[in-house]
Parts: structure tokens; sequence; C-alpha cells
């Protein structure tokens, strides 16, 4: 029986399969499936509103899912009779009550699942609250208490670890440490499963990427290869004749636009054009060739955030103005 | 879109040793929600300001009898038939049943008005074991609470009537099951809204539905239409005051019609409310979404 003295030989891989969750007419998540496997850190990308939060309650067995189905480590995770020693997480910092200092809140939870004072007072050390164990929690701030949502999760010593959002509020050194943490459990040989809607966070911390968007999966994928399609070039070329340019590279097959507002290569000034489908040393060819005159001419790789916005612009929820 | 495949081969170690999980132990669970309640400091708070409340009530009761003691006929003075009336008053029960029933709706709303269940349940996947324990804590705390405040407002009143040489001591007839059914009425009443803060689990709809439950609902029967009677003898506040009388109005004293509950139907009332609320959370616990 799970949860019962005998350790677990599976291993921790957490596994979405064709996980779904309705409410009502509306699908927050829609056949899902995605492998978390151990030893690495794997984000959980999406935007505002794509269902991470719903997968991660399923992926715990709080929200039974409507179709699909979530385990880890093999097993349903409702099908444990306690929790802490199979995975622990972080869902939501506000989920602790205000008025129990951040020990009693803790050993509340440790004693529920047979797990010592001591083990309490290390993991408070751990994530930096020993000196304000003894402090209601209420008078935390976001980042004191994502640091005690963090120590729960710990709390079991467990070989899955989620993390919902878990650098929010967070100050710069915290989100290093959070970061050399997350680094370290997968080390370990844990499975780390964290979930972010900004990519750059995931740029610096995960392995693997597990990207949705209106609860569908867009992509699941390594790192390194999310960013590989991510690097369509562009150039920045600043001109005197930006509309003579952009004629001569437009015949040569390149896209350009004006940079900035409005678009001033029309404009009898200087002018700034954003080129892409041409590496600059073609460009710099194709403008002497011409007789343009050119005053700068900067190549930039795009960044896995542009990688991360192209890919979920067409499953963006909440787009500001309203402007779907 | 299949699952994902790392393209490298893993150089971390992938499998931790095993650490034995300790045993599961219900009492664990039990250990655990003590800490929740007794970390609380509203609950120290909450329990002296009943037990002083319900105490000073009796006080009031035995102090108003001993005040009008000389205007009674002498028979009523023999007979002082309102001692144990004012070792359990109505006013300070009342309190009691109020103060119980919303903290135990507390006790299981206090959990979902955070987001805390959430963290709960993922250390305790069970979920009707937390509910357990929840009861467990909640039926052991307020029984201990009910048993001193009865205790005390029993000693205190009777103390202040023996003044008047009117006090009774538990060997009168009826005043030990009066004693029991009042200290009993403390977790009989915070397990109602325990069982009703898992079903609401929103702190003030479920504090005003305890309430209304205990204190408003028997008003709305009437004790002199048979069936009604009936709905009425099985309130909790019913079942209270018929186990803390220590005579029954016979028919032929009454112009009205009199249905009163038996002994036996006011222990069942003690016995189902609570009951019947816990093991709707239960049940409900494990069907919804936490």
């Amino acid at each position: 029986m799970p949860g019962r003295g005998r350790p677990s030989r599976v291993e921790p891989v957490i596994e979405v399969n064709e996980l779904t969750k309705r409410y009502g007419g509306k699908t927050a998540v829609d056949r899902l499936s995605f492998t978390v496997r151990p030893g690495r850190v794997t984000g959980f990308l999406g935007p505002n509103g794509s269902g991470k939060s719903t997968t991660l309650r399923m992926v715990l067995g709080l929200d039974a899912p409507t179709s699909g189905t979530a385990t880890v480590g093999g097993v349903p995770f409702r099908a444990h009779r306690r929790g802490l020693h199979h995975a622990g997480a972080l869902l939501d910092a506000g989920h602790v009550h205000g008025g129990r200092t951040a020990r009693a809140h803790l050993s509340a939870l440790a004693r529920g699942n047979g797990i010592g004072a001591r083990r309490v007072t290390e993991v408070l050390e751990e994530v930096g609250l020993a000196d304000a164990a003894r402090r209601r929690v209420g008078g935390f701030s976001l980042g004191m208490r994502q640091r005690l949502g963090i120590a729960t999760a710990l709390l079991g010593d467990p070989p899955v670890l989620i993390f919902d959002e878990p650098v929010n509020g967070m100050d710069p050194e915290g989100v290093l440490w959070v970061r050399r943490l997350f680094r370290r459990l997968a080390a370990e040989g844990r499975t780390v499963f964290l979930s972010s809607h900004l990519m750059s966070e995931m740029e610096q911390t995960a392995d693997d990427l597990v990207v949705i968007g209106q609860g569908r999966l867009i992509t699941a994928e390594s790192v390194r290869d999310f960013a590989a399609r991510g690097t369509r070039l562009s150039v920045t070329v600043a001109t005197p004749r930006p509309a003579e340019l952009t004629a001569v590279l437009t015949a040569a097959g390149a896209s350009v636009e004006g940079e900035g507002e409005g678009g001033r290569e029309g404009a009898a000034g200087a002018g700034k054009l954003v080129v892409t489908g041409l590496p600059a040393d073609r460009i710099a060819a194709l403008a002497f060739e011409n007789g343009v005159l050119l005053h700068e001419l900067t190549t930039r790789a795009a960044t896995l955030e542009e990688a991360f916005m192209a890919l979920t612009a067409d499953s963006v929820e909440y787009l500001a103005g309203g402007t779907r | 879109m299949t699952p994902m495949t790392p393209k490298t081969p893993m150089a971390v170690p992938v499998g931790r040793p095993a650490v034995t999980p300790p045993p599961v132990r219900f009492a664990d669970l039990v250990a655990a929600e003590w800490i929740k309640i007794r970390s609380l400091r509203s609950t120290s708070w909450t329990l002296a300001l009943v037990t002083l409340v319900v105490i000073g009530a009796a006080v009031a009761a035995a102090m108003a009898d001993y005040n009008n003691f000389p205007g009674y006929s002498p028979e009523t003075q023999r007979e002082h038939p309102f001692s144990l009336h004012d070792a359990f008053p109505a006013a300070g029960y009342m309190s009691l049943m109020l103060a119980a029933g919303c903290v135990g709706a507390v006790t299981a709303t206090g959990e979902y008005g955070s987001g805390l269940i959430r963290t709960t349940t993922v250390a305790v996947p069970a979920r009707g074991a937390v509910v357990a324990a929840k009861a467990v804590v909640t039926a052991a705390l307020w029984t201990v609470v009910g048993l001193s405040v009865a205790a005390c407002s029993f000693a205190v009143s009777q103390t202040i009537l023996s003044g008047r040489d009117a006090g009774i001591t538990l060997g009168h007839p009826g005043a030990v099951r009066a004693l029991v059914a009042s200290a009993l009425l403390a977790p009989v009443c915070a397990l109602l809204g325990l069982g009703l803060g898992f079903l609401i689990r929103h702190s003030a709809t479920a504090m005003v539905t305890t309430t209304f439950t205990l204190l408003m609902l028997p008003m709305f029967f009437s004790t002199e239409k048979r069936w009604s009677a009936e709905v009425r003898n099985m309130m909790v506040d019913s079942a209270w005051q018929r186990l803390t009388m220590d005579w029954v109005p016979s028919q032929a004293d009454s112009l009205i019609p009199l249905h009163t509950a038996t002994l036996t139907q006011s222990w069942v009332a003690y016995a189902l409310w609570p009951t019947a609320a816990v093991a709707l959370a239960l049940v409900l616990v494990r069907r919804r979404d936490v």
C-alpha cells in the first residue's frame, strides 16, 4: 500500500496523461500530456490563466481531473495517506494561517507526517527563517512567506518538489538563493517542477520546459532546444537613406521594419531599420553595392523570452485592452 | 506532442537512496490538529471568555434566588425547586452553545479562508483522516471545557444557595444527568459547527448557519402540535433543556397539550446532530476539489 513503511523504488517521475479539467463549459486544462523527470529542473511555463495551477493541483490530488490521469512516482498522489515524504509543494505563499508562527505552522504539518521537531528547525535554517520562527506569519512579507512555503515543501525530504511561481515577491538575493536551491535539489536526483509565467526566470534555472497555453501543451523539450528555435537573428541598421535601403533589402528577400514608433523610414532624417532574413554581412555588402551609407549595423539574437512570447501569442488568455 | 525526452544523457544520479517514511499513525494527525488549535491566540481567549460568561450567568441566577428567597412561599423555600436550574441557566448555556458552535465552525473554515487546506491536503492526502482528527481534537477540547464549566457553575451556584440552606448536591435526583448534559452540550455544538464548517467552507456563513441551527431553528416549532413538538424535541437546545430538568410537567398541570421529550429521545438528539454533520463532512471532503 502506498504511504506505508516501504520506500518507493519507482522513479520519482511526474506523469501527466491526457489530463483534462472542465469547469462548467470552460476547459481549463485540455488533454495535457507530459513527463517530468528526476535529476533535472523542469520549468512549467504559460501565460496567466493558461492552466498551470490547475494542472499542479490535479498532480497533487487536490482537484479531480474531468478525465485523464496524473501520477507522481507511478501513483495518483491522492492514494498516499501522508504526502510530505512523497512530494513537497509550494502552491501559493498565502496558503498559511496568519495567526500562527512559522514554527507552529511547520510543526503541525511535520507532526501529522510523523516528522520530528529537529527537521522543522533544519528547514527553517535552510530557508533563512530561523530568526523569524517565533513570529506570526501574518506579519511576514511575501518573500518570507515564499521561504516558509519552500520550507514546507522540504519538510519531508521528498523526491519530488513542485513550486508554483516561487520567486514572486522575492528580493534579488532571494531569487539567487532559490535558483541555487533548485539546482542543488535537482543535482541530488530529485524531480523539481517549477511554474512561472516569466521565461527569463526559467532561462536561469531550468533544464527542461513544459510550455502550455489555454490548457493545451505547446511544447515539451529541453531549454537548449527551445532556445534554438528562438535564434532567429535580426539586424538593426541605421542609415540616412532608409527608404532606399528598404527597397534594396526587400528585393534581396529580407523583411524590413522601421524601428520605433510610427516608422520613420520615409522621413528625411536618419532612420533605424530592423531587418530579418539576411545576415549582417550581406546587408553591409548590399548597402555598399548600392552606395547607401550605414551608421550602425547590429546583430542581435532573439531571447528565450521572445521565443516564448511568439509561441504563446495565440493562446494568451487575457490581453490588455481587450484587443483579441 | 510526445512526452519530453532529454536529448543529453543525464549526468546526475537519479533516484536518491530511498528514505523509509515513518509509520502512518492517526494519533500523529490528532497531535497535529492539537498544535494548530493551541497555536492560535484566539483559542485561549475565547475559551477563557466563554468560561467566565457561563459561570457568571450561574452566579447571577443563584444570587437572584438568594436575594429573593425571603419573599418566597414557605413551600418554595422548603422545596427550593430552582436550585438545579440556577446551576445551569439558559442565558449562560446558550452563550456556550454559541461559542462552541462558532469556534467549531472556524476550526474548519480557518483552513479554507487562507487556502491552508491545500497545504494541509498535500501533507495529508487522506482528507477524511484530517476531518476525523479535527473532530477528535474538537470533541476532546470542548468536553474538557464543558466539564469544567458545568462543574464550576454547579459548585458556585450551590455554594451561594447553601447560604439559604437551598443548595443541592450531586446526590439530588437528576443532578448528575444535568451536569453531564450541560458538559456535553459544548462538544455537541462544537462538532455540529465543525461539520457545518467543512460543508460551507466560509467562516461567516458557517457561523451564521451554526447559530441559526442551534438557537433559532427550535423556535420555529411549537410544543403544542404533536408533529411540531416531535421535531422540536430533536433539537439540541430542547434536548439540553429536557436533560437538565429535575421535574416533568404533567398533562394534568396544564391547559394545553404537552409533548415532552423522553430522556432517551434527548440523548439521541445529542448524538444525532454532531454525528450527521461530521459524517456529511467526511463524505463531501472526499468528493469535492480542495
